[in-house]
């Protein structure tokens, strides 16, 4: 049974800085995307981003979705990169990166999930969060600074 | 009916990393039914409270989504593969 032990995220600054540049691009409204990468153990790191498209065009000040079809095309992304995908990341339009409880009845256990907070069109804080095993609460996974990652092609819409 | 059901990525710590099980099942929901006895953590990942199939929990049956079949009621045949497929939403509170 897994546990849920302190966990790690590598994040680089080229990620970071282009999920705070859609984040930024699509203020006031959430914006989303997929994580690829590749874990080892309890350490995972994000070596590209696969943005996608709100799909909750009648609230997208507060909230995201991308369909099925959107998580097929990301980890088709992500194998021809040689990654998979290791999380989502979505913005939260003047609100902190905190998870809400939006957030938590929707997760899937496993994936990590970064929020940016973006204020007044200006970026915030960002964090990163993994669901517990049993669905109750949000851990904070640690956000590590590494190396330069790559771009895969953003979605078409 | 022997089918396969494909586990996706955040479900396979919970099925001993495997990406599929295989098992005999009559319909999707016998299948369903059937994973989560065997993998009993799995349940409240895929199922609510009220024994319905979570919103972002979308099940495939081979290429269709079972939502444009008969639901949880649709039979299956030898050789099927049910996919359990990620839908992904959140947001920030009101």
């Amino acid at each position: 049974m897994p546990t849920n032990d302190m966990q790690t995220l590598t994040l680089n600054e080229s990620v970071a800085r282009e999920i705070r540049a859609y984040g930024v691009g699509t203020y006031p409204h959430e914006c989303c995307g997929a994580l690829l990468g590749a874990e080892e153990g309890a350490h995972r790191e994000v070596r590209a981003l696969h943005k996608l498209i709100n799909r909750r065009t009648d609230s997208p000040r507060n909230r995201f979705s991308v369909t099925a079809e959107d998580v097929r095309d990301a980890e088709r992304a992500a194998e021809q990169a040689g990654l998979e995908v290791v999380g989502w990341y979505h913005s939260h339009p003047d609100h902190p990166a905190l998870p809400s409880e939006f957030d938590r009845e929707h997760a899937w256990p496993w994936y990590s999930y970064v929020i940016v907070s973006i204020v007044a069109g200006e970026p915030q804080a960002m964090a990163s969060w993994r669901l517990t095993d049993d669905r109750m609460r949000f851990e904070p996974e640690k956000i590590v600074t590494g190396a330069s990652a790559e771009r895969v092609a953003p979605a078409a819409s | 009916m022997a089918v396969k059901v494909l586990i996706p990525t955040p479900l396979r710590p919970f099925v001993g990393k495997r990406n599929s099980v295989d098992l005999k099942a009559g319909t999707v929901g016998e299948a369903l039914g059937s994973l989560t006895t065997e993998f009993a953590d799995l349940r409240k990942h895929l199922y609510t409270d009220d024994g319905r199939i979570r919103s972002f929990v979308n099940v495939y049956l081979n290429d269709e989504d079972i939502r444009y079949l008969d639901k949880e009621n649709t039979p299956l045949k030898d050789g099927d593969t049910i996919s359990i497929i990620p839908s992904i939403a959140g947001g920030a509170e009101n």
